[in-house]
């Protein structure tokens, strides 16, 4: 770092700014009163002449001197900063400049301009070259004649889609999104168990397409991914369909502009897509996660692409969130190993009792009609459903024991054989009674457009529990 | 220079930054070579000359010309190439 200079006056200003130019006649008077130090940010000509002015092309003396308004008078002394001013203000200017009638013929006051520093795409840029951030990723350089988004396909980053290129500035933008240090370790990501910085976070979320704000949903969905009960290595490697989805709760979803309502569980808003894409950049870059390598799933599903919506909360239901023990007023993710939507479609239900039992019809599908507690599943109830059961005065916790009581089989329909169908639970079941689900297998969240009778099934990985995957909730830090 | 030339990688960098090339055939049997005469003056000679050493390893050989030596290969003829052998020789100068 180039040493600041002491025992002087310092004036940044800039040609681009009319109270630099006001102030620019006072500069020879400020040189004959004792030693000045003249930093232009643009013009090199600016106070030409004085002694002590300098033009500051690199920004590196602005940049040290945490400059945000031009012009700006620092008196320095004895290696410290005794005081500095704003714009012109005559009074400042006289007192720590101690020239007495300092620009007499000047108006008193004139706020100043910004700092060329701040610019953006110019901050980024000085933090890099001048700033104590420490990024520590390895370099790829890539050839001058080589398109960056093609690049980081034949790097095999991306997951089929174009990915951002991930510059150190964009990085640097990114790790604004959060207070925590880059070189956070925060776990090993499967199947490598390679180490993960929140750098490769950050990185990962800068080519899903994330805005910095996202961050703390990013960083509490790995959190949540990388605990013991929701086992994405299992997730990751299984031959069946699942894929992380993260369901958002709280004032970060609103805050960040996440979809719950229309098409919430379909394209179009950034947030929703590419905060569940980072997931899957990480899993793929940085786990080594990779489809037809260590990702044996037969068909897949395309939420491995990316799966991520909000709740549509409602004061009558209680949110996820709530149900999974995050007090109210917090934000958090639960992540669930989803496979694909299946619609129910029930435009006649107008009582709570027909509508569950339209439900539970279709929630047997989920993995196969003859299997029990193997798949969870997520009951994603679209606003005009939801209705139906809080004008009948049904909360949330009402419907799923309700769900639960109706999702009980003879063990005789289930069992292997049975129906001339040899899939099915085993023998031993013939004479009990099968749930469809395990205990807490069950989610229900309210979600989608405020028209339509419809709502979804989303089923879970058919090895689903302990065995295999348990929905996780941690609260996002913002 | 380009200013997204440096990247930051964002996997766990346990393979090397620069991409190492194809490995090398441990053997050419049973492999299908096209031999691919870019449609400069006597490339044709030179790819011949390969064609015979190769049939006489008992190397099958499939022949292919680029429509000019100007531009790069359509892309059907890179896919059909792609699709039908195991290695590629092409001859770059006249």
């Amino acid at each position: 770092m180039t040493a600041l200079p002491d025992n002087v006056l310092i004036v940044v200003a800039k040609r681009d700014c009319p109270t630099c130019e006001l102030v620019e006649p006072l500069l020879q008077t400020l040189a004959d009163s004792g030693p000045v130090q003249i930093y232009s940010q643009d013009d090199p000509g600016f106070a030409a002449g004085v002694p002590g002015a300098t033009h500051d092309a690199s920004l590196e003396v602005s940049f040290h001197l945490n400059i945000e308004f031009v012009p700006t008078l620092i008196r320095r002394a004895n290696g410290q900063e005794v005081e500095r001013t704003y714009g012109w203000h005559r009074e400042d200017w006289q007192r720590i400049s101690g020239v007495p009638g300092l620009g007499e013929e000047l108006p008193a006051m004139r706020p100043g301009c910004g700092s060329k520093t701040l610019e953006p795409g110019i901050a980024e840029d000085l933090e890099l070259r001048f700033g104590s951030t420490r990024l520590s990723a390895r370099q790829i350089t890539t050839g001058d004649a080589e398109d960056p988004m093609e690049a980081c396909f034949e790097r095999g980053w991306s997951d089929g889609l174009p990915v951002v290129p991930p510059t150190p500035e964009r990085v640097l933008r990114m790790l604004r999104g959060t207070d925590r240090r880059p070189d956070e370790e925060l776990g090993l990501i499967p199947p490598d168990l390679s180490p993960c910085t929140l750098e490769k976070v950050a990185i990962n979320a800068v080519m899903a397409g994330c805005k910095p704000e996202y961050m703390p949903v990013v960083l509490a969905s790995l959190d949540a991914a990388l605990t013991e009960e929701f086992g994405l290595h299992g997730i990751l490697c299984t031959t069946m369909f699942a894929g992380p989805m993260i369901i958002v709760n709280g004032p970060v979803a609103r805050a960040i502009g996440m979809n719950s309502g229309a098409n919430a569980l379909g394209q179009g808003n950034r947030a929703n897509a590419t905060i569940g894409r980072a997931l899957q950049l990480i899993v793929r870059n940085v786990g080594g996660g990779r489809p037809g390598e260590i990702d044996r799933a037969t068909l897949g599903t395309p939420g491995k692409y990316t799966f991520c919506f909000a709740e549509a909360e409602d004061s009558d239901w209680l949110p996820l969130a709530q149900e999974r023990g995050i007090r109210e007023g917090a934000s958090a993710v639960t992540l669930f190993a989803g496979e694909g939507v299946q619609g129910i479609v029930d435009q006649k239900s107008r009582d709570p009792e027909s509508l569950a039992r339209s439900f539970a019809l279709s929630l047997r599908a989920v993995d196969h009609y003859k299997m029990g507690m193997a798949g969870d599943a997520v009951l994603v109830v679209s606003p005009e459903h939801s209705r139906v059961f809080i004008e009948a005065g049904w909360p949330k916790a009402r419907l799923l024991q309700e769900l639960e009581t109706l999702l009980q089989f003879p063990g005789a329909e289930m069992v292997a054989g049975a129906g001339g169908i040899a899939e099915g639970v085993p023998a031993s079941f013939a004479d009990k009674t099968v749930p469809k689900f395990r205990p807490g297998g069950l989610l229900i969240v309210r979600a989608g457009g405020t028209a339509g009778l419809f709502s979804a099934v989303i089923a879970g990985w058919a090895a689903s529990g302990p065995v295999g995957s348990i929905p996780v909730t941690k609260e996002v830090m913002v | 220079m380009n200013q997204n030339s440096v990247l930051l990688d964002p996997t766990a960098e346990t393979s090397p930054a620069a991409r190492a090339l194809l490995a090398r055939p441990a053997s050419m049997i049973g492999k299908t070579v096209g031999l691919l005469d870019i449609s400069k003056p006597r490339g044709d000679v030179f790819l011949d000359r390969i064609d015979e050493r190769l049939q006489a390893m008992g190397v099958s050989v499939k022949r292919y010309t680029k429509p000019t030596f100007t531009r790069v290969a359509p892309t059907a003829l890179k896919q059909q190439i792609a699709a039908e052998v195991d290695l590629v020789v092409e001859g770059l100068a006249d």
